[in-house]
């Protein structure tokens, strides 16, 4: 798991550092003695299914569940004693959003603010700034429910930056948006990256980990099950090269790929052949017409479900 | 991270009672029909209909008793209204909370904060009816204006248990519960209406442990003059009320809120 630590030089320090992270509700185990380290400027996920442990670790982080066990620091500062003044410097943009639905948009920004014993012509200005950032500068006087999902989800981003927060979490950020909003987030996240702010994300969607994360763990039943770069990940844990096949089930070429060292996946009437050199078996599907058939390069989704298993999840 | 840890009190609390009143604002015209309305009502229906035929009760008109009666037992609603319907509106459906604890502000913060915002509706409750029961005459002198500080440590003294209520609500009808069980019988028992020395003596000694039959003989005694023998027990017994309801409102809301 050392993988990330040797990429940074001695005197970084961990804007976050977990070790031996715990936490346990009654019935359940739901994070189970988790290390990783956040290294500041970068942009750190986690992945893993739903109830895989990734929000409870998020609540953790902001002293906003206690640990079972294990210690936990945020720039330093162990969290359980000093989460009041950690969360001054952090920004947070929770799973479902929480708007003010008693305010408009501005209102939002500006009792926000005062949370963080922010008022005056700071936040005024700040306000336009961030207004202006998530594009909702001519919708300043809407009350918050007449909003899309979202402009109501960059609102809520530009909530959780008015106290000029150093460490950004975000929970889930575009889960249940359309493409377009999913894509303009992406573009202000990558942002805020650029300006040198620290990002937490959790997600279930590899695209956006793939594009966003510099470093990533995935997740599963409150364990890290690997951890490192997208690139890193698929190089260590699948082949290079994906065929996907339809209908392909029992015929001569699943044997063939078999026998020319592919890992085989199947998955309802789909099969998945992993392999190093998918040049061989292309040739031979060439003469098999009534097979469909996908090439691409392996991805992060790939590892995902290696590692995480191809069943349901409720 | 101790649940039971004491709380402290911090200038974050001010932040959250100042959201309260800027939402207040925007519906500022019904409330002010309801704090003027409903004892307005009250005092002119059963000040004069029933003072008609009671005529004195101890030793006032008894729309005066009346009056100083309602200017209490109305702090009481209006802050339990409040630190129930509205505190469980923005702790569950509405996730204002949530919001919140991003931010540096802690539990303790907010209910400190939502509080002050139940004894200030609860003060400007006293305000109007003290506004009404001058018009009609009843207030006995410029001391009555006591009654506005003692109004807002009533409002305290209500808000906590109503947020306790909150605390261990899972929907709204549970609020039936508390209004039914302790708000009514408070209205009715506490000296509002009747002298509590009318009631059976086993009765007068149990009124005597709730908090409105003190709430209600130091408003008496400030609006209509009535005579005052322990001031400091009263008001203690209030602020007991308070500072302990207070206390495990948050050490709840934490174990709620904090998971």
């Amino acid at each position: 798991m050392d993988i990330a630590a040797g990429q940074h030089t001695a005197v970084d320090t961990p804007v976050i550092r977990a070790r031996g992270l715990t936490k346990a509700f009654a019935e359940r185990r739901a994070v189970n003695g988790i290390d990783f380290e956040i290294y500041p400027g970068r942009c750190f996920g986690f992945v893993g299914p739903n109830g895989a442990g990734k929000t409870t670790t998020l609540r953790m982080t902001m002293g906003l569940t206690p640990l079972s066990g294990g210690t936990l620091s945020v720039f330093g500062l162990p969290v359980m004693e000093h989460a009041s003044r950690i969360r001054c410097r952090v920004g947070i943009v929770p799973q479902a959003d929480n708007l003010d639905p008693d305010f408009t948009v501005e209102e939002n920004l500006r009792v926000y603010a005062s949370f963080f014993g922010l008022s005056g012509e700071q936040v005024t200005r700040r306000i336009e700034s961030l207004l202006d950032f998530v594009s909702l500068t001519d919708r300043r006087k809407a009350k918050t429910d007449t909003l899309s999902g979202g402009m109501q989800r960059r609102l809520t981003i530009a909530r959780a930056l008015i106290n000029a927060p150093e460490l950004v979490v975000l929970d889930e950020p575009t889960t249940g948006l359309d493409p377009q909003a999913r894509h303009v987030i992406w573009g202000r996240l990558s942002e805020l990256k650029a300006s040198g702010k620290t990002l937490l994300l959790t997600t279930h969607y590899m695209e956006e980990a793939e594009r966003l994360c510099d470093e990533l763990v995935i997740m599963d039943h409150g364990n890290i099950l690997a951890q490192g770069s997208p690139r890193d990940l698929i190089e260590q844990h699948v082949e290079p090269e994906v065929l996907e096949l339809r209908g392909a089930k029992g015929t001569a070429f699943e044997q063939l790929a078999e026998t020319r060292g592919c890992r085989l996946e199947r998955m309802g009437s789909s099969l998945y052949c992993y392999t190093k050199q998918a040049g061989p078996l292309i040739e031979a599907l060439k003469n098999q017409h009534e097979l469909k058939f996908i090439h691409r390069p392996a991805g992060l989704e790939d590892v995902f479900l290696r590692l995480t298993g191809r069943e349901l999840r409720d | 991270m101790n649940f039971w840890r004491l709380p402290r009190l911090r200038a974050g609390s001010v932040a959250v009672w100042r959201r309260n009143i800027l939402v207040w604002r925007k519906l500022l015209i019904p409330a002010i029909l309801m704090n003027f309305g409903e004892p307005a009502l009250y005092l002119l229906g059963l000040g004069f209909g029933l003072g008609h035929f009671v005529g004195e009760m101890s030793g006032m008109s008894y729309l005066a008793f009346l009056a100083s009666g309602i200017i209490a037992s109305s702090a009481m609603t209006t802050a339990s209204f409040e630190g129930m319907y509205s505190v469980f509106t923005r702790m569950v459906p509405q996730k204002t909370y949530e919001a919140i604890l991003a931010t540096p502000l802690e539990v303790d913060d907010i209910l400190a904060g939502e509080m002050l915002w139940c004894a200030t509706k609860s003060l400007f409750s006293g305000v109007a009816i003290l506004a009404v029961a001058t018009l009609l005459g009843v207030v006995d002198s410029w001391q009555a204006l006591w009654v506005i500080p003692v109004v807002f440590l009533i409002g305290l003294c209500f808000a906590g248990p109503a947020m306790i209520m909150s605390s261990l609500a899972s929907n709204y009808d549970f609020f039936n519960y508390y209004f039914v069980l302790v708000v009514t019988p408070m209205f009715i028992l506490c000296g509002v209406f009747y002298p509590v020395e009318t009631l059976p003596e086993a009765m007068q000694g149990a009124v005597q442990i709730l908090p409105l039959t003190h709430a209600v003989i130091l408003t008496r005694a400030l609006v209509a003059g009535a005579e005052l023998t322990q001031p400091l027990l009263h008001l203690t017994v209030l602020m007991l009320y308070a500072v302990i309801s207070y206390y495990f409102a948050v050490v709840l809301v934490r174990r709620k809120l904090l998971v």
